[in-house]
């Protein structure tokens, strides 16, 4: 019960971080990425400043979470273990940037978008949760024909 | 649309990283948006996954009720585009292991080279396509 609840408060706070910043806003994220609006002026820099926000929190943040021996309702403290830059990391991040830059949405907008019952926001976050099985249900599939790799 | 603000951009990123901070201080846990999602989807110990997303979900909501509620999402008008950029980003997501959250934010926070790369990728090739979809080709 504790982790639910420390989970709920999380996601409130993110919402919240998100909602605030502006990249609810999928003209605000795409304006980031319209680099080519620079020269113009119309180029919006909100996003860079939220990730500098995020990282100056998170950086120091999680360098004194590591000195911890163990999370304070978990075990252990899933940190990710992969180091190498393979094939599936840069194919995914292509096909994420494709879809991420055709509409300026990303996962976490998208998902805090939904309270506004908005249909096309709807369709995006189910189309989303579709892909997402699709790619379990291609890795199942592959790891039944190949179960050695 | 409102101007760029410098204090609620500075401000709200700092939310998000305190709440990707107090996720891996109390659970243990990495807080990107893509896998939480995915992991809820298709995999066990789902309950404190639900329990972020609908934090997620109510945030926004509560700062309405508080009367400051975000302006409506923009979307395209087509629904061919919002389900095939739905379907991009939740199918490339989970194959390149994390979002502008779990990479972006968690990620390079504790300098990542796998989560850098993948960062970079994902950018270039968003303004790759904000580039063609605004401006056509060559500009």
């Amino acid at each position: 019960m504790p982790t639910v609840l420390a989970a709920l408060v999380s996601g409130l706070i993110f919402g919240f971080g998100l909602a605030i910043s502006g990249m609810t806003q999928p003209t605000r994220v795409l304006g980031f990425l319209d680099v080519l609006g620079i020269p113009s002026g119309t180029w919006d820099p909100t996003l860079a400043f939220v990730m500098i926000g995020a990282l100056a929190v998170a950086a120091p943040g999680y360098l004194l979470t590591q000195r911890r021996e163990r999370p304070l309702f978990a075990e252990v403290a899933a940190w990710p273990t992969k180091v190498e830059i393979d094939r599936p990391l840069i194919a995914g991040a292509v096909l994420f940037g494709l879809g991420w830059g055709l509409v300026g949405l990303c996962p976490g907008p998208a998902i805090a978008n939904l309270g506004t019952l908005s249909s096309r926001v709807v369709a995006f976050v189910v189309a989303m949760a579709i892909g997402m099985l699709a790619l379990d249900f291609w890795r199942r599939s592959r790891t039944r024909a190949y179960p050695a790799e | 649309m409102a101007p760029f603000d410098l204090v609620s951009a500075l401000v709200g990123g700092a939310l998000i990283g305190l709440a990707a901070v107090l996720l891996m201080l109390l659970n243990g846990r990495i807080a990107g948006v893509s896998g939480i999602l995915g992991e809820a989807l298709t995999g066990d110990d789902r309950g404190w996954r639900v329990a972020f997303l609908i934090g997620l979900v109510a945030a926004p909501l509560l700062l309405g009720a508080a009367g400051r509620p975000p302006p409506m999402p923009w979307m395209p008008s087509s629904f061919a585009i919002v389900i095939a950029a739905g379907l991009l980003v939740g199918f490339g997501t989970r194959l390149g292991g994390g979002c502008t959250s779990g990479h972006g934010v968690c990620g390079i926070a504790r300098l990542s080279p796998r989560s850098i790369a993948a960062t970079l990728v994902f950018t270039a090739t968003a303004i790759v396509v904000v580039a063609v979809m605004r401006h056509g080709f060559g500009g």
